[in-house]
C-alpha cells in the first residue's frame, strides 16, 4: 500500500511499473476506451456511414438525379423557405429575451426562463396536435378560417408555425447564459460616454455575443430543417407542396426508393456535420482565448 | 408578474425587448398550449378516461415508458463511461469523437430513423450478426429501445463532462493517500459527486425519448399492442380526425413532460447548490 501512495508523487512511468494512485492501470484504461469506442461506433459512426454509403452507392450521377427530381427539389425549396422565415424570427426573439433577462432584474425571471425551455420538453407530435386543434378543419378556428379562404393546417403556414414553436429555445438558450455572464458594465460605460442604445448594442454587445449567436443560428437552422414529428402532423404530406425534406425522405423510404431517400438524407447529414464542426471550432476558439487572456 | 424591480438603469430597451418577448411567447406558446388543455378540459370525464385508458393506449404507455427508461439507463452507463474516457484519457481521434457526441442532437430524426432500420434490419450490417443468434432488432421492441438510446445519447455525456473536468484532484489524492483502492475512490468519492449530473442527464434523455417520434417509427414496425409508441397513436388519431382522442392522450404526454421538467429543474438546483459552497 505504501508504495502506491508514494507513487502518487512520481511522474507517470511509461513502463507501467509505477503509476499514480489517481490513475487506472493501463489495461483498465484500454478496456474502457475500447468499450466506449465500440458503443459509439455502433450508435454514432455506423448510422453516418450507412447514410452516406446508401446515398453514393450508385454513383454521383444517380445522387444528382435524386436531388434534382422535381418533388425532391420542391421539398428542398420549401425547407429553405421555412428556415428563411423561422431563423430570423428566432434571432430577434432570442436577442430580445436574452437582453431583457441578462441586463435587467425583474420578478418572474425564473418562470420566464423555464417557459423558454418548455418547447424542448414537449413531444413534437403534441406540438403538431396543438395547432391542428386550433386551426384544423375540425378545430376551433376551422370554420372561420375556411370562411375566409385561409389554410394553415395542411399548408405552408402551419409548417412554419410548428417549426417556430419547436425551435424557440435554441438561440435564446445560447445567448441567455452568455449575456448573463458578461454582465452589463461594458454597456453602462458605453451609454454613460454618450453612445445611443442601438450603437451600444451594435458595437459593444454584439461583438461579445457573436460566437454564441452564430452557434445558436446554426443549431436552430439544423433543427428547423430536420423537424419531423410536428411537421408530420400538420403538413398533410402533399407532394411538391407541403413536403419538407424529412417528410420527403419518409415518403421515398416507404415507397422503397432507398437510394433517393438516402440522397436527400445525405444533404441533411452534411448539414448536421457542419453544425457540429462549427460548434467544435467555436469551443476551440473560446478555449484558446481563455488561455491567452 | 414580470414588473421590473429597479427603475433607474442607464440601459435602455427593457420595455421593448420584454414586451416583444412576452407577446411572442404568448402567441406561439401560451395560447396554443393553453388551448390544448382547455380543449381537453371541455371533454366529459368519461370520454377522457375512455380515450386514455383504452387497452391499445395503455399498451403504448407501457412500451413508451419502459423503452425510454431502458434507453436512458443504457445512456446512463455508457454516457458516464464516454464522459470519463473523453475527460481523463488520451487516444487517437479523440476530438472528432467528442464532437460526434452531439450528432443525434443535430441529425434530423427521420434520417436517424432510416439509418438505424437499415443497419439493424435482419439483412443490415449489424442486424445480420444478431440474426445468426435468432435475435431480431428491427420491427421489435428491441428496435424501439435502440432508437430511443440513439436520440438520448448526448445528454448524459454532456451533463457529466463539465463536472468531471472541474473535479478537484485533491479529493482523489486524499482518498488514495488514506489507503483507498482506485475502485473504492471511484465508487465512494467520484460517483457521489457526479450523481446530480448523472441523474439530470438521465432525466433529460428519458424526457426526450418519451416524446420521440421520427427515429422510432421506421425501426418499430408500429404493430398495435406490440411496437406502437404513444406519440404514434397521437399522430394516427389526429390523421383520422379523432381530435378528442388525440387531445386526451396528448394532454397525458404534456403533463408527463411538465413533471419531468420539474424533476430536471430540481436536479439542476440540487447540483448547483452542491457545488456552490
Amino acid at each position: 500500500m505504501s508504495t502506491v501512495t508514494n507513487a502518487s508523487a512520481l511522474p507517470l512511468d511509461r513502463s507501467g511499473l509505477w503509476r499514480r494512485a489517481t490513475e487506472e492501470p493501463q489495461w483498465v484504461r484500454r478496456t474502457l476506451i475500447g468499450t466506449t469506442l465500440v458503443f459509439l461506433s455502433m450508435f454514432l459512426i455506423l448510422p453516418l456511414v450507412v447514410v452516406l454509403y446508401g446515398a453514393f452507392e450508385q454513383g454521383l450521377k444517380v445522387w444528382f438525379a435524386a436531388i434534382n427530381e422535381p418533388d425532391a427539389a420542391a421539398s428542398i425549396r420549401l425547407t429553405l423557405l421555412v428556415v428563411a422565415i423561422v431563423v430570423p424570427i428566432n434571432v430577434v426573439f432570442g436577442v430580445a429575451v436574452a437582453w431583457a433577462i441578462a441586463k435587467f432584474e425583474f420578478r418572474g425571471k425564473t418562470i420566464l426562463i423555464s417557459m423558454i425551455d418548455m418547447p424542448f420538453a414537449i413531444s413534437p407530435v403534441v406540438v403538431g396536435l396543438i395547432f391542428v386543434i386550433l386551426f384544423g378543419s375540425q378545430g376551433w378556428l376551422g370554420n372561420w378560417l375556411s370562411a375566409h379562404d385561409l389554410r394553415i393546417i395542411y399548408a405552408v403556414p402551419g409548417i412554419i408555425i410548428v417549426i417556430a414553436f419547436g425551435t424557440l429555445p435554441f438561440i435564446a438558450r445560447e445567448l441567455i447564459p452568455l449575456m448573463q455572464q458578461q454582465g452589463k458594465q461594458e454597456e453602462e460605460a458605453s451609454l454613460t460616454l454618450g453612445a445611443s442604445g442601438w450603437k451600444t448594442f451594435w458595437y459593444v454587445t454584439l461583438p461579445n455575443i457573436k460566437w454564441g449567436l452564430l452557434y445558436g443560428v446554426i443549431l436552430c437552422n439544423a433543427r428547423a430543417m430536420g423537424e419531423f414529428g410536428a411537421v408530420a402532423v400538420v403538413s398533410g404530406r402533399i407532394r411538391g407542396e407541403t413536403n419538407t425534406m424529412p417528410l420527403h425522405i419518409e415518403v421515398l423510404y416507404n415507397e422503397y426508393m432507398f437510394t433517393a431517400a438516402f440522397a436527400v438524407s445525405s444533404l441533411l447529414t452534411g448539414l448536421a456535420l457542419v453544425t457540429i464542426a462549427i460548434k467544435s471550432f467555436i469551443e476551440w476558439h473560446e478555449n484558446r482565448n481563455r488561455v491567452t487572456a | 408578474m414580470f414588473s421590473t424591480a429597479q427603475a433607474k438603469s442607464v440601459i435602455p430597451g427593457f420595455n421593448i425587448t420584454m414586451g416583444f418577448s412576452l407577446l411572442y411567447l404568448t402567441f406561439i406558446f401560451l395560447i396554443p398550449v393553453g388551448g390544448l388543455l382547455l380543449y381537453t378540459s371541455l371533454m366529459s370525464w368519461d370520454e377522457f378516461w375512455r380515450a386514455v385508458s383504452h387497452p391499445q393506449v395503455v399498451a403504448s404507455y407501457k412500451l413508451s415508458f419502459t423503452a425510454s427508461f431502458i434507453g436512458a439507463s443504457i445512456n446512463l452507463v455508457f454516457g458516464f463511461l464516454a464522459a470519463w474516457v473523453l475527460v481523463r484519457y488520451q487516444f487517437p481521434f479523440k476530438r472528432i469523437i467528442d464532437a460526434l457526441i452531439d450528432l443525434p442532437f443535430a441529425l434530423p430524426t427521420a434520417v436517424a430513423g432510416i439509418a438505424l432500420v437499415t443497419l439493424y434490419a435482419s439483412t443490415g450490417w449489424v442486424g445480420q450478426y444478431f440474426e445468426l443468434f435468432d435475435i431480431r432488432i428491427a420491427y421489435t421492441q428491441i428496435g424501439v429501445v435502440i432508437a430511443l438510446t440513439y436520440i438520448g445519447l448526448p445528454f448524459v455525456v454532456r451533463t457529466v463532462q463539465p463536472v468531471l473536468e472541474d473535479f478537484e484532484a485533491e479529493l482523489e489524492e486524499a482518498s488514495a493517500a488514506l489507503g483507498a483502492s482506485r475502485l473504492t475512490t471511484v465508487i465512494k468519492v467520484i460517483l457521489p459527486a457526479l450523481l446530480p449530473a448523472l441523474l439530470t442527464g438521465f432525466a433529460l434523455a428519458f424526457a426526450r425519448a418519451l416524446g420521440e417520434y421520427g427515429s422510432v417509427v421506421f425501426i418499430s414496425g408500429n404493430l398495435p399492442y406490440a411496437t406502437e409508441i404513444t406519440p404514434l397513436l397521437i399522430v394516427a388519431k389526429a390523421e383520422q380526425y379523432d381530435y378528442n382522442g388525440a387531445a386526451a392522450i396528448g394532454t397525458v404526454m404534456l403533463v408527463a413532460a411538465f413533471v419531468l421538467l420539474l424533476v430536471i429543474n430540481f436536479l439542476q438546483w440540487w447540483s448547483s447548490r452542491r457545488f456552490s459552497h
